[in-house]
């Protein structure tokens, strides 16, 4: 026989102000099962969770309703409180009477009766509940990051340091992202390549890490602290022990037009061919679209010339499968090609470039060492326009956000070009400048004020070339919006940050949320910014919104944090709401008939199939049982199964349905 | 094939030969033109900066006539009247509450059913009997200007690109021209400023007349009447401000394609024009 205690919460005037609590508990008092039931102004303080206390033992109560706020806020704090009277934690359940009715009705008799009735529905819930265990799992300690970029290395980094296993997985042949790219930084201008490469060598010679370049995640399986990664390690055409990396191949290759990747087709390279000179690991890797063996199978002169034999034309891919338990996404952003801009001439004029284009052309490593000459003839530029916002905070361009770089990285660029072109002159369009950052707002000032760029606020409404100069035409919208001509030799759009290429399909195969521009969706956007809504998987870097540096290496190492935290227990409990296939002595008693139409409806592949077997050995039955450490509790399962052989713990059919009669 | 006919007040007076060619062209490929009855003002540059009821009735009134004649959709050649009627139309549609009050003012149903097309739309469909019907190819280069208006705004036109469009393009290479690339498709040529600043609408459709000139245009080929009178009737203020004043003349995208159709040029009104433009056809009859 029940005896539930009913403890109304007031919420000060927030429950309290529209129903009145006295007329709840009173009226619970008449349910049957109810052998106590009082009100309290503030439920959740100490001395309400002590009346809770005192009353289980005082009323030898076997479940409690609490009758206040939502689950959400509260529901930890009570069943904690029950849980030290000794009563089963789950055996507590909340009404919500301040999200469901107070908050959202009229003060009246209506909304008393509607918080009395939902006062009687989860007391009819609660005489049906179980006591219920937290489930266990087990944690293995090796973290999977994708995405070799400055974000995957530092939660690399992170994570080896505090003494865990990580398996650092980039798809390019080299790690180093699109920081490696970069010429300078803001908002202190020192070289990129300078602050990363020690990173990037660190990360290759950790103990702890392991680097899968040229590697893919093909699937995953699993969930917190069990995934089951299987990574695709494409080939490179190359044996990796023998090669010394001595680079002969690459400038021997008769294939030399291939746009080069690194320096975003500003150059061209061979077919096999190591990104760049400081490339982690320093081993080639042969471009099989573009070699002419690959095409024709003729040529092989790598193969010819190499001193140790490394190259292996026959060489295919490799599947490894990973045992992990948590996995941080650090797979970066593109930025959106000259081509998308019709206003600006689709990407047909050789001098309108892209940001990380012209980073190349100002870098030391870049395709002019460093040299400002522009793309087309190789003149250097003596009048330069950089666009900001080409296609951020613009919906036709179906960017609405803004790409948060553009601001610092144009007045960077800026600069670097006056300080290598004393006479040149530098105009930046802009819509706002978004400068803030430790530093950042100086950082702009001094290009204004020091290095003599000229800001215009407006846009430009086009670009065309004429006599071998490029005409931007645009609005300065400061005087009036008047009409600006610029004769430019070189224009820089600061294109807009998107997410990278195959986004959505790696979302789906890691059951990672999404937003509508296709980055990685965070679990809140305020208080959970590194975690997923998937437990165990974490995010670090543009790969979730646009980021600059320094807070791509912060987010890196909160997810590196919240990796270790996770790693630092050899159990996970989780709430034991999960399905389970009715079973009942002797062992071949189920209502389930071995269907599986649940296996196919489970999103999860939380359902697997138990034989039941004789003494020798042979199968009775096959049935379906539900790994308790995949199911998520969504309850689909439940509502397919045929026979009503699964219910939910905690949500069985019988409290749903006895929650409705009584109604 | 039958389609209702807008003309609209262009094409009854400063643009004729607009109206003549569409017509004459329209003969040629099959294509039955029915005139709205009793069709009123679209409003054009005026109604939408005055009232936006208005703006909405006029259109309105003329998209319900058409229905009552019923006609399923109206041909609109001047980009204006395109303009408004899409655009009215698209209003109404999502605004039933709009819809109703118009619908009180008009005294007339209505109800978004009739379709709107400007000529490059409607030519489209003929691409095949163009090609067919082609005599004698227009072999010059063209430089295809669209103007502001024709292919926008993008969210109520929804037709070709609003940035870089290509559908007049296509249509001319079909009748043997060679379409130019160049810089000012859309660029503004001024519109109605033509009366109040003469000197500016100099200046900008200057700037057009002489990028299609530096690119080897030997016709400008438009579709809008407020283009034509700009590029056309301004050619002397435009000149007089020009460092390399230029003759090449303006022809109505009908009027071009009548030409290669093999069509009189006195009907395609091709004497009508400032910039004479009368000589093109003779010259592209002697090239093919």
């Amino acid at each position: 026989m029940s005896r539930i205690g009913v403890f109304t919460c007031h919420c000060g005037e927030n429950i309290n102000g529209t129903v009145d609590c006295a007329k709840v508990a009173e009226s619970a008092r008449t349910v049957p099962g109810v052998v106590h039931s009082v009100d309290y102004k503030y439920m959740c303080s100490d001395p309400g969770q002590s009346m809770i206390k005192a009353a289980i033992k005082e009323h030898d109560l076997t479940g409690v309703v609490v009758a206040a706020c939502s689950p959400r806020m509260h529901e930890p704090t009570f069943r904690n409180a029950v849980a030290e009277a000794g009563l089963n934690p789950y055996l507590c359940e909340m009404a919500n009477l301040r999200e469901h009715c107070s908050w959202v009705h009229e003060k009246g008799d209506a909304a008393t009766q509607k918080a009395a009735d939902l006062v009687r529905v989860i007391v009819e819930k609660v005489k049906r509940d179980a006591p219920l265990q937290p489930i266990k799992v087990p944690v293995t300690k090796r973290a999977l990051v994708l995405g070799g970029g400055i974000a995957g290395i530092q939660a690399a980094l992170d994570i080896a340091n505090s003494g865990h296993q990580v398996v650092l997985v980039e798809k390019s042949p080299s790690i180093g992202g699109h920081m490696s790219q970069l010429s300078e930084t803001f908002p202190t201008l020192d070289c990129s390549q300078c602050i990363l490469t020690p990173r990037m060598v660190e990360a290759a010679r950790h103990p702890n890490i392991t680097l899968f370049t040229y590697s893919e995640l093909e699937s995953l399986a699993g969930f917190i602290g069990n995934f089951k990664a299987t990574i695709r390690r494409k080939s490179r055409s190359l044996d990796e022990k023998l090669c010394t990396g001595c680079g002969l191949c690459t400038t021997k290759c008769p294939n030399k037009k291939i746009k080069d990747e690194f320096n975003e087709g500003l150059s061209t390279r061979g077919a096999i061919y190591v990104p760049f000179p400081q490339a982690v690991p320093n081993k080639p890797v042969i471009d099989k679209l573009n070699c002419t063996y690959y095409k024709t199978g003729k040529c092989k002169v790598c193969e010819k010339v190499c001193p140790t034999g490394a190259i292996r034309f026959d060489q295919e891919d490799e599947l490894v499968t990973l045992d992990v338990g948590a996995i941080v996404l650090a797979t970066g952003f593109k930025l959106m090609k000259t081509d998308q801009f019709p206003e600006y001439g689709y990407g047909k004029y050789k001098d309108v470039v892209d940001g990380m284009q012209f980073e190349r052309l100002a870098s030391a490593s870049g395709p002019t060492a460093g040299a400002m000459k522009r793309p087309s003839d190789g003149k250097p530029p003596e009048t330069v326009v950089f666009v900001a916002c080409s296609g951020s905070r613009d919906r036709s361009k179906g960017v609405p956000y803004c790409s948060k770089v553009c601001c610092m990285y144009t007045a960077k660029h800026a600069m670097l070009y006056k300080h290598k072109m004393h006479g040149g002159k530098a105009y930046v369009f802009y819509m706002d400048i978004r400068s803030s950052g430790k530093d950042y707002d100086e950082f702009v000032r001094r290009a204004i004020e020091e290095d003599d760029v000229s800001y215009i606020r407006g846009r430009v409404s086009r670009i065309y070339e004429e006599d071998g100069q490029l005409v931007v035409m645009g609005a300065d919208t400061l005087q009036n919006g008047r009409p600006v001509e610029i004769r430019a030799d070189l224009v820089v759009l600061a294109t807009a940050v998107q997410a990278q290429d195959g986004s959505e399909a790696l979302a789906q195969k890691l059951h990672v949320s999404y937003d509508p521009y296709k980055f990685f969706a965070e679990a809140h956007p305020k208080l959970k910014p590194v975690e997923t809504n998937t437990a165990g998987i974490f995010l670090a870097g543009a790969c979730q919104a646009p980021r600059d540096i320094p807070e791509t290496v912060a987010q890196a190492s909160g997810s590196a944090a919240k990796v270790a935290a996770l790693f630092s227990r050899d159990e996970l409990t989780r709430e034991p709401i999960v399905a389970v296939v009715n079973r009942l002595p002797p062992p071949t008693f189920s209502y389930c008939v071995g269907c599986f139409l649940c296996q196919s409806a489970c999103p999860y592949q939380a359902i697997e199939q138990e034989q039941i077997k004789a003494r020798d050995g042979s199968v009775l039955r096959t049935l379906a049982k539900v790994n308790p450490g995949l199911c998520q509790g969504c309850g689909t399962c439940v509502a397919t199964c045929r026979t009503k052989a699964i219910d939910i713990q905690g949500f069985s059919n019988e409290q749903i349905f006895a929650e409705i009669m009584t109604l | 094939m039958k389609i209702g006919y807008y003309p609209g007040c262009s094409l009854l007076g400063s643009s004729r030969e607009f109206d003549e060619s569409v017509r004459a062209l329209s003969r040629a490929i099959g294509l039955e033109l029915v005139e709205v009855p009793d069709w009123n003002c679209c409003g054009a540059s005026s109604a939408h900066v005055l009232d936006h009821k208005l703006s909405l009735a006029l259109p309105a009134r003329i998209l319900a006539q058409a229905e009552a004649a019923g006609l399923t959709e109206v041909l609109a050649p001047c980009a204006a009247c395109y303009n408004r009627l899409t655009s009215a139309r698209t209003e109404l549609a999502q605004d039933p509450a709009a819809a109703a009050e118009i619908a009180a003012i008009i005294e007339l149903p209505v109800t978004g059913r009739v379709k709107v097309v400007n000529v490059l739309e409607l030519l489209d469909r003929f691409q095949d009997e163009i090609k067919a019907r082609t005599k004698a190819p227009f072999r010059r280069k063209v430089a295809c200007y669209y103007g502001c208006l024709l292919v926008r705004p993008p969210k109520v036109v929804a037709y070709d690109r609003p940035e870089d469009p290509h559908s007049m393009d296509r249509l001319m290479a079909l009748a043997g021209a060679e379409p130019i690339e160049w810089n000012f498709k859309t660029e503004c040529c001024g519109a109605a400023f033509s009366v109040t600043r003469t000197d500016l609408v100099a200046r900008m459709s200057g700037r057009i007349v002489a990028d299609a000139a530096r690119h080897g245009a030997e016709a400008i080929v438009v579709a809008c009447p407020m283009c034509h009178s700009n590029l056309d009737l301004r050619r002397p203020e435009i000149n007089a401000q020009l460092d390399a004043p230029s003759q090449v003349p303006v022809l109505f995208i009908t009027q071009a394609l009548g030409l290669a159709l093999g069509l009189d040029p006195v009907a395609l009104g091709l004497q009508r024009h400032m910039v004479p433009a009368l000589a093109l056809q003779p010259a592209a009859v002697g090239k093919d």
